[in-house]
């Protein structure tokens, strides 16, 4: 999130409702959004769906905001719910679309198959596990900007990367693969 | 699990699926937000308040209903 905050009377505006305070918070905060929301979703398109809900749950939500506080954070913290609801309605079993970064370069000593293999462990995770372990250990987002994200300690978010690499390990054996 | 099981997990996993590294949208999403501003709220069916004001009425005129229907709730 930006360390520059919007000026206080644009916030107190927003506050009150005020469309063209909204359009400015719009603009100025929808790439971040969108950058964390593409990291949780790794979806593009549905990644600007969830973009337009997240700013549609600010809008309902202007009244309760506190300009005292970053509403970049707060921005965060509805993006990660509305990714959130969207992996606990999508299906696991969803192909990943066609348009995510090129992959790096294969590692020699991991095979298609392996790799295929764990992306589909990992598709099968519940939401609250995928999402701590995408942001963790792929993304490599700090802990703490995680716990804030998702409004849980750092503690939360271990246990949760734990559980995550755990399922997958139990998953990959399942499938007779010994990682 | 010891910490090398736990390396190669990660290991594998960023492997498999490469970081997409936040980014930017391909459009101006301006646009899509007043379209979702302007659609009006759902509007609750005339059938579910029909249905509503039913039950409602049944158990304003049996009110020793109300325990049976909260037993199998």
């Amino acid at each position: 999130m930006p360390v520059l905050e919007q000026p206080s009377d644009v916030l107190r505006q927003f506050c009150h409702g005020n469309l063209d305070a909204f359009e400015a918070l719009f603009r100025s905060h929808q790439g971040e959004v969108y950058g964390w929301i593409v990291r949780i979703v790794r979806d593009p398109s549905a990644a600007e769906d969830l973009t337009v809900e997240t700013f549609w749950r600010i809008h309902r939500a202007h009244a309760r905001f506190d300009p005292t506080r970053s509403f970049g954070a707060w921005a965060r913290r509805i993006a990660t719910n509305a990714a959130l609801d969207h992996l606990k309605t999508t299906r696991w079993e969803t192909d990943l679309p066609d348009d995510l970064p090129s992959r790096p370069l294969p590692d020699p000593g991991i095979s298609e198959e392996l790799r295929q293999k764990m992306a589909h462990a990992f598709r099968r995770l519940p939401p609250q596990l995928r999402i701590a372990a995408t942001l963790a250990l792929i993304e490599e987002r700090p802990y703490q900007e995680i716990a804030d994200a998702l409004g849980v300690s750092i503690g939360a978010i271990k246990v949760r990367v734990f559980r995550a690499r755990r399922l997958l390990r139990k998953e990959l054996k399942r499938q007779g693969i010994e990682p | 699990m010891n910490e090398h099981d736990q390396e190669r997990i990660d290991q594998l996993l960023k492997t498999s699926l490469p970081p997409m590294g936040g980014g930017e949208p391909r459009r101006d999403l301006w646009p899509a937000m007043l379209t979702r501003l302007e659609a009006r709220p759902a509007a609750i069916p005339w059938f579910d308040w029909a249905l509503l004001a039913a039950a409602a009425t049944c158990l304003a005129i049996f009110p020793g209903a109300i325990p049976v229907l909260l037993y199998h709730l």
